[in-house]
């Protein structure tokens, strides 16, 4: 099983098969899965199989698939309904796109198969409108396997009746939560409400709707084909099968990957993704997204699963990891997630309507060098209760990169409040740009390229910069031909 | 019901399943604080997004706080409402809360009366770290003849938008833009006046900050009683004697209508009139109109317009225009008492009294922000001289009496002024749910059957019950009677009737909870719904104590029929005292 670090689930016919041909799907095996489950199985043996299976929501939350199925089985209603989330939403996280866009009819199968064991007749597929080729592919697919029969009434004469419809979001992160998801589709404000009431009891039009993601669906054909004790012997304890992830950063090998679970950062930092980029230092690798935490060097041999993540204070989210090396500066990289999340809140609870704004704001001082010790307190405090307030996910998780840079990176911190100093040299406001006058020949090749006339001098004298005019845009940096400019 | 057992501060109690954690701590006499959760008992009205989470609490065994308004109880939870952690959370939301909104609490309208700065107190905040480099959301003012919309102090509680479409189906108002820059107003930015609003004032009346608040007319008031030339009047409505009181620290229910003529007449209006008296008038016009139809309706026309409307209260009249323009000629054409008043006032006492029609200022005191909007409706206008020139609220009539430095409760009971401060018992119910109609039912069973009411109390009428049904027995004839209160009780009477399935002969619409006891315009009931209940007994006190309890008894509306206006519904009449309905369906244009 180790022989190889990338095995393949989720992503299985990405790049094999023709997307628009169901022929290649079905010559892959495709739609025997669902053939298997109407014509061997009772619904209670699909949940079953799913259960034993051990496979866990592949969108952040890492909630027990079977058993979110078994929830929205039991409950009674004269209509139920499938959901694929395809909200995507995590900057640099295209996993899910990747799936829709390779092996739609592997979701679609999965939708059937979920269909059939909670009991759902219709599914609907809320995908981001920002994702134009996964919805043409997904409609072709629905097209022909409609035209199959595996879509629709009565699929394989077993009087079973599925069909799948799209639902277009527009693009707010917080839809990707499940209640917001609901309400969006039901052409309400995308906020979510208090659980419970969970989906699979109130969801879709008040009815029991069962939720998952693109890439837990992409799992469950595989595994009702090769069943649950071939999944659950792939990965960790408690975290079973692969996980897809988007590798960003200062890495070699950017891009998705499928790992089995428990394979560790270091694996695929420096084994899967060939280390850093230019053989500089690796610093630290956010996963989860925006709202996951940093990991530096002493969580490299870490097994990955969620649990763990979890424990180092981060996150598996949806899988985006993004690598970090010795230029980046930590106060600053968590300024810029903060950032996306004070952009995506919804609004409607306090603490991550204002609380986030203004943590956003507390960095924004101290990267200006603005920030006091107090600060530093309050920052942790902020973050500690709008994780403890929050009302969804979304804010319950946004001050992560916060807390997670002020536990390991807390020497950063304090450099940038009590000497006003960037170590990365990534903020510009605590740069200041010197010329040192014995190498300066007064050329004056930087004052004729600086763009705010910041530099002065005579000819053949040593130059000055003035830095209060000074915009630190590095142009006299790259023209000086004698090194007599340096950043402090 | 199935029984649950949980701790709540170590201390063990038994609740209903499906009961709040809010709701439990209370029944132990823990008063967990909210802000943005309201609920009016009895009356269907409840708020509870979880949107503010200063009610969050610590429960064992659970990651994060629970908010306590939305948190369910479940078998053998550990709760605790006050630990440290609970202590510092709510603090620090506080501070996040108050760090977006303005500072401006000494000129603010809801200055002393206001939830946001309540909880400030009893939260201790002393500052707000941070704040002065804290960026603030803002937006622009909105002003209308009703209502002012201050959204720099929307806190997002929701309580409006849940008061304009869950309760009065109305839709004016719902959240839009997001994150900090998330606040709750009209679709699209637009002004309230562009859009489907009513003015009925719910959304006033639940708002915990000064976000929403009515358009103030005090000053326009005093200008004119300083203005030597000119005659003021008032007019004060049903609702308020019931209310007034509050605003002076009396128990809810206390019945002020002495000292409120006294206040009045103190504050040099040179009569203090009743809207009750118009009341009986609006009961002689639209009784005639009800028994007209049903006497038609039963000689068999079919052409004749059933169930007939009532039309006194000016949101319900804006929201069939604006909901159901189709069915303008079903609602009976009085004017509302308000209206009325004013009619005859600038007419017939104009004429007594020998003071010209633009020398008479008419002021209302109403329980209600949409009778400012109906005074200054093109149709209740001569040459563009209103026949009622401004209206107040309580609240408003409350803060002129404290301007004057007048002390409230040790004012004597006075009687208004003649010939329009008489009224019967059958005027002062007009301001509860039912009223209208009871008081219509009290004379039109008279003038029909020719005999003498023994009873004139009609229980089956009352009641605070969403849309109630009674039959009367009109001597032999069953006279079939609907009653809402609340706009979105009226919209399924409504649909019924365009539906063609109501049975209703008559139907008494008021649009707010309880009716005009629970208006927009009323001291706040800080989602007590004691209180409106308070003030409907009150109501009913009043009209039991009086001598005449019909309106067709009035003397005084007896002489004005006398003297000036022939009879009911005579051209006279009609030309002063009815009304027409517009089509504004039309009105929200999206280019």
């Amino acid at each position: 099983m180790t022989k190889y670090k990338q095995i393949r689930i989720a992503l299985n016919n990405c790049g094999v098969i023709d997307p628009e041909n169901i022929e290649e799907y079905i010559a892959r095996d495709g739609y025997m899965s669902l053939g298997k489950c109407l014509t061997e199985m009772t619904p209670q043996d699909v949940v079953k199989e799913i259960k034993d299976s051990g496979l866990r929501g592949r969108g952040g939350g890492g909630f027990p698939t079977g058993l979110k199925w078994e929830i929205a089985s039991k409950n009674k209603a004269d209509q139920k309904y499938v959901v694929c989330n395809a909200d995507e939403g995590d900057p640099g996280a295209f996993m899910d796109r990747s799936v829709l866009e390779g092996d739609p009819h592997a979701v679609l199968e999965a939708m059937a198969i979920c269909g059939y064991a909670i009991g759902a007749s219709k599914g609907l597929v809320y995908i981001r409108a920002e994702y134009p080729l996964a919805i043409k592919r997904l409609k072709i697919a629905i097209d022909q396997a409609r035209e199959f029969g595996l879509l629709g009434k009565n699929i394989f004469d077993k009087n079973f009746d599925f069909d799948v419809e799209l639902r277009y979001g527009a693009g707010a992160f917080v839809c990707g939560e499940e209640t917001s998801l609901i309400h969006s589709m039901e052409g309400l404000r995308g906020e979510p409400t208090i659980k419970p009431p969970f989906p699979a009891e109130k969801g879709y039009l008040d009815k029991p709707t069962n939720v998952n993601n693109v890439e837990t669906f992409a799992s469950i054909p595989i595994i009702i084909r090769k069943g649950a004790s071939w999944f659950n012997k792939i990965g960790t304890e408690k975290s079973k099968g692969t996980k897809v992830f988007a590798l960003a950063g200062k890495i070699n090998n950017v891009g998705l990957i499928e790992v089995p679970m428990g394979t560790t950062l270091r694996e695929v930092i420096f084994e899967i993704g060939g280390g850093i980029q230019g053989g500089k230092k690796f610093k630290a690798v956010q996963t989860g997204g925006p709202s996951g935490g940093c990991l530096t060097e002493k969580h490299l041999d870490t097994p990955i699963d969620f649990d763990n993540l979890i424990a180092a204070g981060s996150m598996m989210g949806s899988g985006g990891m993004i690598v970090m090396d010795e230029d980046n500066c930590m106060v600053s990289v968590a300024k810029f997630f903060l950032d996306f999340t004070v952009e995506e809140s919804c609004g409607k609870c306090s603490p991550c309507r204002i609380g986030n704004k203004r943590l956003h704001e507390l960095l924004e001082r101290i990267t200006k060098g603005q920030g006091t010790m107090d600060d530093l307190v309050r920052l942790r405090n902020m973050s500690n209760v709008i994780k403890d307030t929050s009302l969804c996910g979304l804010g319950q998780t946004s001050p992560n990169p916060v807390l997670s840079t002020l536990d390991n990176f807390y020497h950063e911190y304090v450099a940038h409040v009590k000497d006003h100093k960037c170590p990365a040299g990534e903020c510009k406001d605590l740069m200041k740009y010197f010329i040192i006058a014995d190498n300066c020949v007064g050329c004056t090749a930087c004052a004729r390229v600086c763009p705010v006339g910041a530099i002065t001098g005579e000819k053949k004298e040593a130059h000055f910069i003035n830095s209060e005019t000074c915009i630190k845009c590095g142009a006299c940096i790259e023209r000086c031909k004698f090194d007599a400019i340096i950043i402090q | 019901m199935e029984k649950i057992k949980l701790t709540i501060d170590n201390k063990l109690v038994e609740v209903e399943k499906g009961t709040t954690l809010y709701k439990a701590a209370k029944k132990l006499g823990i008063d967990i604080p909210v802000l943005c959760y309201m609920n009016l008992e009895d009356l269907g009205i409840e708020n509870k997004p979880g949107g503010c989470r200063i009610c969050v609490v610590e429960v064992e065994g659970r990651r994060n706080l629970a908010p306590s308004c939305s948190t369910d109880c479940a078998e053998g939870m550990v709760v605790n409402t006050h630990s440290m952690r609970v202590i510092n959370a709510r603090r620090t939301v506080m501070e996040f809360i108050l760090s977006d909104h303005p500072k401006d609490c000494l000129t603010c309208a809801k200055s002393g009366n206001c939830d946001l700065q309540n909880m400030a107190v009893k939260l201790g905040i002393r500052e707000i770290p941070g704040q002065e480099y804290a960026a603030m959301s803002t937006y622009k003012m909105d002003f209308s003849p009703s209502l002012i919309r201050e959204l720099d102090k929307c806190i997002m509680c929701r309580r409006c938008e849940m008061m304009c479409n869950e309760f009065q189906t109305v839709g004016a108002l719902s959240a839009f833009k997001r994150g900090f820059e998330a606040a709750v107003g009209p679709a699209f930015e637009m002004d309230i006046e562009d859009s489907t609003c009513t003015y009925c004032g719910q959304c006033v009346a639940v708002c915990p900050t000064g976000a929403l608040t009515e358009k103030d007319h005090t000053r326009e008031v005093i200008n004119a009683l300083s203005d030597p030339t000119k005659t003021v009047i008032v007019q004060t409505a049903p609702a308020v004697r019931a209310a007034l009181g509050e605003e002076f620290g009396l128990k809810p229910g206390t019945l002020v209508t002495g000292k409120m003529v006294a206040a009045l007449r103190r504050l040099g209006f040179n009569y203090v009139f009743d809207t009750d008296f118009a009341a009986d008038l609006t009961i002689m016009e639209e009784g005639t109109e009800l028994l007209g139809r049903l006497t038609k309706h039963l000689n068999g026309d079919k052409e004749v317009k059933l169930p007939i409307l009532t039309s006194c209260c000016p949101a319900w009249v804006n929201f069939f225009e604006n909901n159901f323009p189709e069915m303008k000629d079903i609602p009976s054409t009085a004017r509302s008492p308000q209206q009325m008043f004013g009619a005859i006032a600038k007419t017939y006492f104009a004429d007594k009294i020998k003071v010209k029609r633009e020398d008479l200022v008419v002021i209302s005191i109403m329980p209600c922000l949409a009778k400012k909007y109906e005074a200054q409706r093109d149709e209740f206008k001569v040459d563009g001289n209103p026949d009622v020139d401004f209206s107040l609220s309580t609240r408003e009539l409350a803060h002129l009496i404290k301007q004057a430095n007048l002390d409230f409760k040790s004012l004597p009971d006075e009687d208004f002024d003649k010939p329009l401060g008489e009224s019967t018992g059958a005027a002062v119910i007009f301001g509860v749910t039912g009223g209208v109609i009871e008081a219509a039912v009290r004379t039109a069973y008279e003038l029909q059957t020719g005999k003498k009411l023994e009873r004139v109390e009609f229980e089956q009428l009352r009641g605070m019950e969403a849309i109630r049904k009674a039959t009367i027995d009109f001597n032999g004839t069953p006279i079939n009677i609907g009653i809402a209160h609340g706009l979105g009780n009226a919209r399924k009477l409504l649909e019924d009737i365009k539906a063609g399935k109501s049975e209703f002969h008559a139907i008494e619409i008021m649009a707010c909870p309880g009716g005009c006891i629970g208006g927009g315009g009323q001291p706040l009931h800080h989602s007590d719904s004691s209180i409106l209940k308070a003030r409907t007994k009150a109501i009913f006190a009043e009209d039991e104590a009086k001598v005449l309890r019909k309106s067709h008894e009035n003397p005084y509306i007896v002489k004005l029929y006398e003297e000036f206006l022939g009879k009911p519904m005579s051209e006279k009449a009609h030309h002063l005292l009815h009304t027409h309905y517009f089509d504004k369906s039309g009105k929200i244009e999206i280019s």
